[in-house]
């Protein structure tokens, strides 16, 4: 049987922590992303996902561990790769009083866009922004707002693409269109995902692994497919209340 | 279990001075939290003290000057607000982007932080030629005064309390990284700390002795030297204006390695994406 061809690691982080004071935000993390892959990276409210993907990005320093993007050293040469990834997070937000053009065309010259007109123009048709693209941001609802941050999240086609609480503002209706829109992406650029999320059906649908964090630490990790079997549970959610009760009555013990 | 609960069983009053009370509440805990908004409260009056002391002790002693070169406080004033609209130019852009909460989104894209110095440099430039070139062309019909009268030396001093207004701006800009919108008010304040010794309505002569020598490592003291000595003996004080743009070299590096050194601070704490909250 001919080996399967090896896919190209994107991310390699190893042993990251980051500490505040006495609080460890993340405690001896260790992954590594392949090529095309979705991953999700779970956990409840402090669990230190945002703290992961903040230090992936360069925006925040860790107290120890080495964190490998594209092939470049994050801490050191963050610079000759950031025009490569970008991300989208609810803590960011785009000037309200610019429109979705002016502020699209600002980013598209940052990451060094070739003809930046022509490609806000066409990420705004393909994310149905295009009727509102001169209306002031904040005029948006959240909704359009959400998908005038993605648009800005894929303006240089990324190779890895960050997502924090991707759909957390959304409608049902709009999140399901927006996770269409991001698996299309996905499939036609080969671009990696790492997707911090609380919504499971979100990340049972999107993401081929999922890395469950707990207190800093990855306290499990595989397919969702994987896990459920594992855990003997119908669905992700169950998976991931087992693992946050299971540990809290093993410290109440 | 008695059944009562947290809430009071009548309809809310008119008027309740307990609401009243709860709100003041809410500005005193604001108040005590925050360092640079009671510092704020003792700034003004002890820097208008200070600079409207020492105007009055010079003109009680020297009340024929003024009729000796009629418009050197209007000029005072407009190269005074140079230096401020260049630092407001560059601290207010920066806070832009702290207001739309869009510095974290802005740092990972490739720009560097170097960039974005520039970048708001650029922006004061702009930002002073419009608010203080319409405020120059008025004094002209109201108080036949005009001061690009003083020629090619006017550039070299709108140049240097440009530089000037810059490095403090960025160090203005990096203490509003560090410490969030607390930091704000130094926008509008730190300048204003400076203008009594700066000379601006008044000779650096006319400081106490020991407080002359702060005076001459600002830069600005020169450049209003040098702008009295244009208007009085109408003379161009090149030794001035080079001392300046030395004292402005060191302070231009001082201001942009203060918001680098912020900018890694920052990046160290986690700031970055929650500066605006």
């Amino acid at each position: 049987m001919p080996a399967a061809p090896l896919r190209r690691t994107v991310v390699r982080v190893d042993r990251l922590t980051k500490r505040f004071g006495a609080v460890t935000a993340i405690d001896g993390v260790s992954f590594s992303l392949a090529a095309g892959a979705t991953v999700a990276l779970l956990g409840g409210n402090g669990a230190g996902k945002t703290t992961t993907i903040s230090i992936l990005l360069g925006l925040l320093l860790p107290s120890e561990g080495t964190v490998e993007v594209l092939g470049e050293d994050m801490l050191h040469h963050r610079h000759r790769v950031l025009h490569r990834i970008n991300f989208s997070s609810p803590y960011v937000e785009m000037p309200k009083r610019l429109t979705p053009f002016e502020n699209l065309t600002v980013y598209g010259h940052l990451y060094g866009i070739s003809n930046v007109r022509r490609r806000v123009e066409a990420i705004a048709e393909e994310l149905m922004l295009t009727p509102f693209l001169k209306r002031p941001t904040g005029t948006l609802s959240a909704g359009q707002r959400s998908r005038v941050a993605l648009a800005k999240a894929l303006l240089n086609e990324p190779e890895l693409l960050l997502l924090d609480e991707l759909t957390a503002s959304l409608d049902p209706d709009t999140a399901d269109w927006v996770r269409g829109f991001l698996e299309r992406y996905r499939v036609r650029t080969g671009a990696t995902v790492l997707l911090a999320s609380h919504n499971m059906l979100e990340v049972e649908r999107l993401c081929s692994d999922v890395l469950m964090m707990k207190a800093g630490r990855i306290v499990d990790r595989g397919s969702p497919a994987d896990l459920i079997a594992r855990y003997g549970r119908r669905n992700l959610e169950e998976v991931f209340l087992d693992i946050a009760r299971r540990s809290a009555e093993a410290a109440a013990q | 279990m008695t059944g009562e609960r947290a809430h009071a069983k009548a309809p809310p009053a008119f008027f309740s001075a307990r609401r009243v009370w709860a709100m003041a509440l809410r500005y005193f805990y604001l108040l005590r939290g925050s360092w640079p908004r009671i510092a704020e409260l003792i700034y003004w009056p002890t820097v208008q003290v200070i600079l409207w002391g020492l105007i009055t002790r010079f003109f009680v002693t020297h009340s024929s000057w003024l009729a000796q070169a009629g418009g050197v406080l209007i000029a005072g004033v407009l190269l005074w607000d140079v230096l401020f609209r260049s630092q407001l130019g560059v601290a207010v852009s920066f806070l832009e982007e702290v207001w739309a909460r869009n510095v974290g989104q802005l740092f990972v894209t490739p720009l560097q932080p170097y960039e974005l110095m520039l970048s708001l440099a650029a922006m004061s430039l702009l930002r002073t030629l419009i608010g203080v070139v319409p405020a120059a062309l008025i004094a002209i019909p109201l108080y036949s005064y005009s001061i690009f009268t003083m020629g090619l030396p006017l550039i070299a001093f709108f140049i240097n309390l440009m530089i000037f207004g810059w490095a403090m701006g960025l160090a203005v800009s990096g203490c509003i990284m560090r410490y969030g919108l607390g930091a704000e008010s130094l926008a509008w304040l730190a300048i204003f700390a400076l203008a009594p010794l700066s000379g601006v309505y008044y000779p650096i002569s006319t400081l106490p002795d020991w407080v002359q020598p702060l005076a001459w490592a600002l830069p600005m003291s020169y450049v209003f030297e040098g702008m009295r000595a244009v208007m009085f003996e109408h003379i161009f004080r090149t030794d001035l204006i080079l001392s300046a743009l030395a004292l402005n070299a060191v302070y231009l590096v001082a201001g942009g390695s203060a918001f680098l050194g912020f900018f890694r601070i920052a990046r160290r704490h986690g700031l970055l994406l929650q500066m605006g909250e």
